[in-house]
């Protein structure tokens, strides 16, 4: 693998988890549980698609092969998604969807703090630009956590299975496989595995504030970074794939 | 003695063309009015949101998708922010809510009809969102003042939802074979129904009187119609697409578009509930409600426990 696949990839998978994330939190629109929540999640899936936008145009100047971000978004087919599963998995009810926000954002906090020191100037740049929006993001999850974690036994409940349930899903946002290794030797991304310590702490210290236990170790699922999924993103691509599908001569 | 004190005060400020504020005396009347006007344009808004953010995850592209996630946002800001005006008048955001699922409250008829193909996002926000801005400008000289403030600040938004809606129409009207009849299709179904929007003719139009005299509204409803026509038909024109109005036609002597007969009857229909989706906006409404009734309740819970705590 050259320097220059590795850093396609590299972008793309940050890309596509933008991109999916984005696309699932724009699922709760004139669903949410408050109005208020009706525009801090759709608020969240906009700084997300913005950045899947922003970084997946860089992913295809880098491949240099006359493909549009759009191209990447819509002509790509399921194994040719390299998010992780965490990120693709279904809204569920509302501490599912917190869960899922509080690992991810608390991930992306430590990454793009890295990041943003990064020697490739544009990631750089853009990761520069995500911390702000990703403060926010782990405020807003951090903050529902404990509310859910330490409101009514049934929010306590629900919000517990939640964790419980999608934390299977987070070791994968800590590997690294040869694009990384590639990438960390010129100084272009930091070794995400030596995230994890910090991470944990971060996420323990959530919990354990919110009442909540903590999850019990157990096996990690993964795949999605080399693009085996859950069953869960055909039915993502599907939805928002059709139209350039269906017109593949129609501009929008 | 004090009634006929206070009611020449309000009038005062009605015919000097001042706003009345939240802590001025109002007739009962004028306050029920304006509850009933304003939670009703907050109700659209927040129905509004379902047919257009039910096509955010179909959007054939990344700045579709971005420029209609941000529109239906707005909208829900809107919504937010006529629930905040009208709780100046004394209701609460509950009890609005439950006017609104149990029927009691009403919102557009126009959100009564199914959003079924992208060119129905371009048709909204030429149409629909184009008719609430001929509402919403003549509305901000109303006379209550956080209903007019709400007005002005709305109409900008507003204003970029009918150009972005124009253009997703330009690019279709001017596209494949296929986008064009997509894009005719969806001004053929949304056209009459947004003409509706307006309302029932001034004569036909119950609310209109008193509602003018306190100048809650300032333009009658056929007037706001036929600007909203005379506006639109010429848009039409530019990118080569047919209202689907026979009668349609420019009049010089009246320096306006003459046009059919609306369907009274349909709007009717629809406006008590035989509308093709009245029963599924309100049932969606519900089941978000419901779903997120857990998350409401655990909030206010721990809000009470962090308040002993700090107590
Ligand atoms: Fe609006
Ligand atoms: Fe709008």
């Amino acid at each position: 693998m050259t320097k220059q696949e590795a850093l396609f990839k590299y972008t793309l998978r940050l890309g596509d988890n933008s991109l999916i994330l984005g696309h699932r939190l724009s699922e709760w629109s004139s669903y949410a549980p408050i109005l208020e929540e009706d525009l801090a999640l759709t608020n969240i899936a906009l700084d997300l698609i913005g950045r899947a936008q922003a970084l997946l145009k860089y992913a295809a100047e880098i491949e240099s092969k006359a493909r549009t971000e759009d191209d990447l978004v819509f002509k790509r087919a399921e194994r040719q998604f390299l998010n992780v599963l965490l990120l693709e998995q279904p809204n569920g009810d509302f501490a599912m969807t917190i869960a899922r926000q509080i690992f991810n954002s608390a991930f992306e906090l430590l990454l793009f703090e890295e990041l943003s020191k990064s020697k490739d100037e544009m990631l750089a740049s853009l990761a520069t630009k995500c911390l702000k929006e990703v403060k926010y993001h782990w405020r807003h999850a951090y903050d529902w956590l404990q509310r859910l974690g330490d409101g009514t036994d049934e929010s306590h409940a629900r919000m517990q299975k939640a964790i419980n349930d999608l934390w299977m899903f987070t070791g994968e946002l800590f590997e690294i496989d040869e694009v990384e290794t590639i990438l960390i030797n010129d100084a272009i991304v930091i070794d995400t595995r030596e995230l994890h310590d910090k991470w944990l702490t971060k996420i323990s210290d959530a919990i354990k504030t919110a009442t909540l236990t903590h999850p019990a170790e157990g096996y990690m699922q993964t795949g999605g970074r080399i693009g085996i999924h859950t069953e869960n993103l055909g039915f993502i691509l599907a939805e928002m794939q059709y139209l350039p599908r269906a017109y593949p001569d129609a501009k929008w | 003695m004090n009634e006929q004190k206070n009611l020449e005060g309000f009038e005062k400020i009605i015919n000097a063309d001042k706003k009345v504020e939240p802590r001025d005396w109002m007739p009962e009347d004028y306050r029920k009015h304006l509850i009933r006007q304003i939670s009703q344009h907050g109700h659209s808004e927040i129905i509004g949101m379902q047919p257009e953010g039910n096509w955010i995850t179909r959007a054939p592209s990344l700045r579709a998708k971005l420029i209609l996630l941000a529109k239906v946002q707005d909208e829900a800001g809107h919504g937010l922010y006529l629930y905040s005006a009208t709780e100046t008048l004394g209701i609460s955001r509950e009890e609005l809510v439950e006017q609104l699922q149990t029927g009691k409250a009403k919102y557009s008829t126009i959100f009564n009809y199914p959003a079924v193909t992208w060119a129905d996002m371009g048709t909204i926000g030429w149409l629909v969102d184009g008719a609430a801005i001929v509402n919403q400008i003549s509305l901000q000289r109303t006379s209550y003042g956080p209903y007019s403030r709400a007005m002005i600040r709305i109409c900008k938004e507003e204003s970029f939802h009918q150009r972005q809606g124009y253009e997703i129409m330009t690019h279709m009207a001017r596209g494949t074979a296929e986008q064009r009849e997509m894009a005719q299709d969806a001004l053929n179904r949304w056209w009459w129904p947004s003409l509706m929007m307006f309302g029932p003719h001034d004569s036909n139009s119950p609310n209109t009187g008193k509602a003018i005299r306190w100048k809650i509204k300032r333009d009658s409803n056929d007037d706001l119609r036929q600007r909203f026509i005379d506006k639109t038909a010429k848009q039409a024109d530019v990118i080569g697409l047919t209202i689907p109005d026979p009668k349609l036609q420019w009049n010089d002597e009246r320096g306006h578009y003459d046009f059919g007969e609306i369907d009274w009857a349909e709007f009717d229909r629809v406006v008590k509930g035989d509308g093709p989706c009245n029963k599924q906006r309100i049932a969606h409404h519900l089941k978000a409600h419901k779903d997120g009734a857990w998350v409401r309740e655990a909030a206010s819970v721990y809000a009470a426990k962090r308040a002993k705590k700090a107590a």
